[in-house]
């Protein structure tokens, strides 16, 4: 694993604001070329139209996240790639530990 | 913190039915088990677009042709949540078509049937969805939270696949003798296909107890599969239906339906390779993405054309 | 033609445009190059399938006002004609599936295949443009439904233009491949763009009544536009003039007799049923 194709289109991280007041908040990843496909895409993939939306693109790579909790310290580096970009990470509301 | 602990911290985490994150430490059985049902779910979706998409060009009405695209194009996304997923386990989208290209990788069988009348999109919907939102409901509490948040997203979007497919089965039983015709045996085409989508007997499914476990499945085969039973056979009374099993007959004492045995040899026949659109589904897969291939590249040619101009606009 | 009529042709052009272009674009789903872009494409589909039935349906409200020995000179379908003698009133579906090839007045580019993506975009791309601009002016229609549709419509189709553009620009400036691909569709389709500005009896009444666009005046924002586009896209405008003719007059290539066999197969199949 890990092997990246260097023509795949790269991994972005979509935030979008669904209503005016409300933070951007992460709505998932996709594929894109450039930023002005991935904000494209992101109109197609994750609002499906909706108007008076407003959607944030980062290049996965370009995110840093934290190490979770207490393992920080000791945390392997090779272990490292057992992830490859920190999506998906809004929870639901109904997750409240975190 | 030794490998010992991290063990034990992934352990009490499930236990305590916590979500376990990308970054969290896991096993590695864990991390393929999750690839591999992930990206097989991801791929149903997308070889699933394939025999509803047969009929989008000949849809009967207009309405029915935008709701039809419109459901096959959120199997698109839902595929596309799905490989997000697995995407945070360390694999890429790219490698894992290469799997379902070699046929490394499956998909669910349902898909390697062929769609030959209207009423097929009636009872995709109705039996095919019907019997994914069963199996995925349960996930969307599952113990890995990228996946399980995407199966939020999916099943909010499906709820309206399977109402819609209902609805086809409902106008056609309303309809003309040549539409219940249709109706019926499109019903017996798909119905024991469905069944075998809940996978093998518990007795031969030997994944089922470390899964249950981790949920990435909260109930086991048999069980998913006689809930859809029981609640089929009473949704095809309001059809005017005739259930496509001689056997089937409830038991009181168990409070189900018995129904017949399954075919589980034409089960497992399909699984190789050997149903009716198995080489069909996987050549049209495989053909959209090699043809797709110039475009995919020439995105991206133009995207580091477009980076060094600017860049050299910069330094200028 | 009274000025009913008129407005009936005209209204159906413009849908049949919609359905023409939303069925060729829609037998890519599922076969898309990448995920992202087989959903973008299914958006535009759906974009174009919604504008035809509101056309369709506005067109079928103003062929059910009409008289019935009027309603008989127009459209020679067989199974249009029983509706009509049977005193049934017409809907969208009837209008999509139920009329013969020559009654539809989809432009020709419209109806030619996907070939490949090249192909595909510079269709959409040389359709978008036309669209852009023609919608922009028919808000100003003094038919208040085509106003309203437009309006609509503008919106989608500024997506859909943005989003044509930056592929022809992708295509033409990617790789020696897709440069050459899409010069190559560029200079296959050119001769059906011609007719999207030719001004037929229909367009210069209903544009003298107020109710259409000035065909004229587009074709020079249209001009203007390729321009721009093709040369961010290294792309070569064709030399040849020759412009192919037909669809607005009901003639059409090959190409769509197929699309209307399997169009309207269900409903010719097993007329007159609910699905």
């Amino acid at each position: 694993m890990n092997n990246t194709n260097k023509n795949e289109w790269p991994l972005w991280e979509v935030f979008i604001r669904s209503k005016a007041g409300l933070d951007h908040k992460h709505a998932g990843s996709l594929h894109a070329a450039d930023a002005q496909m991935a904000i494209e895409n992101a109109r197609d993939v994750y609002t499906r139209r909706m108007e008076g939306v407003s959607i944030w693109v980062v290049e996965s790579k370009n995110i840093h996240a934290s190490d979770p909790g207490e393992s920080e310290s000791l945390y392997d580096p090779a272990n490292d790639k057992i992830y490859r970009h920190p999506t998906f990470y809004n929870l639901p509301d109904e997750v409240k530990y975190m | 913190m030794t490998v010992h602990s991290f063990q034990e911290h992934f352990d009490s985490l499930i236990d305590r039915e916590l979500t376990i994150e990308p970054r969290d430490w896991m096993p590695d059985d864990y991390r393929k088990t999750l690839i591999r049902q992930i990206s097989q779910h991801a791929h149903s979706e997308i070889v699933g677009m394939l025999p509803e998409g047969n009929w989008i060009t000949r849809a009967p009405s207009l309405r029915r042709k935008a709701v039809l695209l419109a459901k096959i194009q959120d199997e698109a996304g839902h595929g596309l949540y799905l490989y997000s997923a697995a995407e945070t386990l360390g694999v890429t989208r790219d490698e894992l078509y290469d799997q379902l290209h070699s046929g490394k990788a499956k998909y669910s069988s349902i898909f390697n049937y062929p769609t030959l009348t209207w009423a097929d999109m009636g009872a995709i919907g109705w039996l095919v969805d019907g019997a994914a939102i069963m199996n995925q409901v349960p996930l969307c509490r599952t113990s890995y939270g990228p996946y399980a948040r995407a199966m939020v997203r999916v099943c909010k979007e499906e709820s309206f696949h399977q109402r819609q497919g209902f609805e086809i089965m409902l106008t056609l039983s309303k309809g003309t003798e040549v539409q219940k015709k249709m109706a019926q045996d499109s019903f017996n085409r798909w119905w024991w296909p469905s069944l075998m989508m809940f996978g093998p007997p518990d007795a031969e499914s030997p994944h089922t107890e470390q899964s249950v476990r981790w949920r990435i499945k909260r109930l086991t085969n048999d069980e998913l599969r006689q809930k859809f039973i029981d609640v089929t056979v009473e949704q095809a009374k309001v059809l005017g239906l005739e259930m496509p099993d001689k056997d089937l007959v409830w038991n009181e004492a168990r409070g189900h339906y018995d129904s017949g045995a399954i075919n589980w040899d034409e089960f497992w026949n399909v699984v190789k390779g050997n149903g009716p659109c198995n080489k069909q589904r996987l050549e049209t897969r495989k053909k959209a993405w090699e043809e797709g291939k110039w475009v995919r590249d020439a995105a991206m040619a133009n995207a580091e054309k477009r980076k060094a101009k600017k860049e050299a606009a910069k330094a200028a | 033609m009274n000025n009913q009529k008129l407005l009936l042709d005209y209204t159906l052009r413009l849908a049949d445009d919609a359905l023409i272009i939303g069925h060729r674009i829609s037998e890519w789903c599922g076969h898309g190059p990448i995920l992202e872009q087989d959903i973008a494409l299914t958006n535009t589909a759906l974009d174009h399938l919604g504008r035809a039935r509101s056309l369709y349906q506005y067109a079928a409200e103003q062929f059910n006002q009409l008289p019935v020995e009027e309603k008989k000179s127009i459209f020679t379908s067989v199974a249009i004609q029983n509706m009509v003698q049977a005193g049934a009133s017409l809907d969208e579906d009837d209008l999509a599936y139920l009329r013969d090839g020559w009654d539809f007045k989809n432009l020709l580019l419209l109806e030619q295949p996907n070939i490949d993506w090249a192909f595909t975009i510079a269709r959409s791309f040389f359709y978008d443009v036309f669209n852009y601009f023609f919608f922009d002016q028919l808000k100003a229609s003094n038919d208040a439904s085509l106003s309203a549709v437009a309006e609509k419509s503008l919106k989608e189709v500024t997506y859909h233009l943005r989003w044509s553009s930056e592929w022809v620009v992708r295509l033409g400036d990617g790789t020696d491949e897709s440069h050459k691909r899409m010069q190559h569709a560029v200079n296959e389709l050119w001769s059906y763009t011609g007719e999207m500005f030719t001004i037929n009896g229909t367009d210069k009444a209903m544009q003298q009544e107020g109710v259409g666009v000035n065909l004229e005046g587009i074709k020079q924002m249209w001009t203007e536009h390729i321009k721009v586009v093709f040369e961010d896209a290294t792309i070569t405008i064709p030399a040849g003039t020759w412009m192919q003719q037909g669809g607005k007059e009901g003639r059409h290539s090959e190409n769509l007799g197929y699309i209307l066999a399997e169009l309207q197969f269900m409903q010719r199949a097993y007329p007159g049923m609910e699905w």
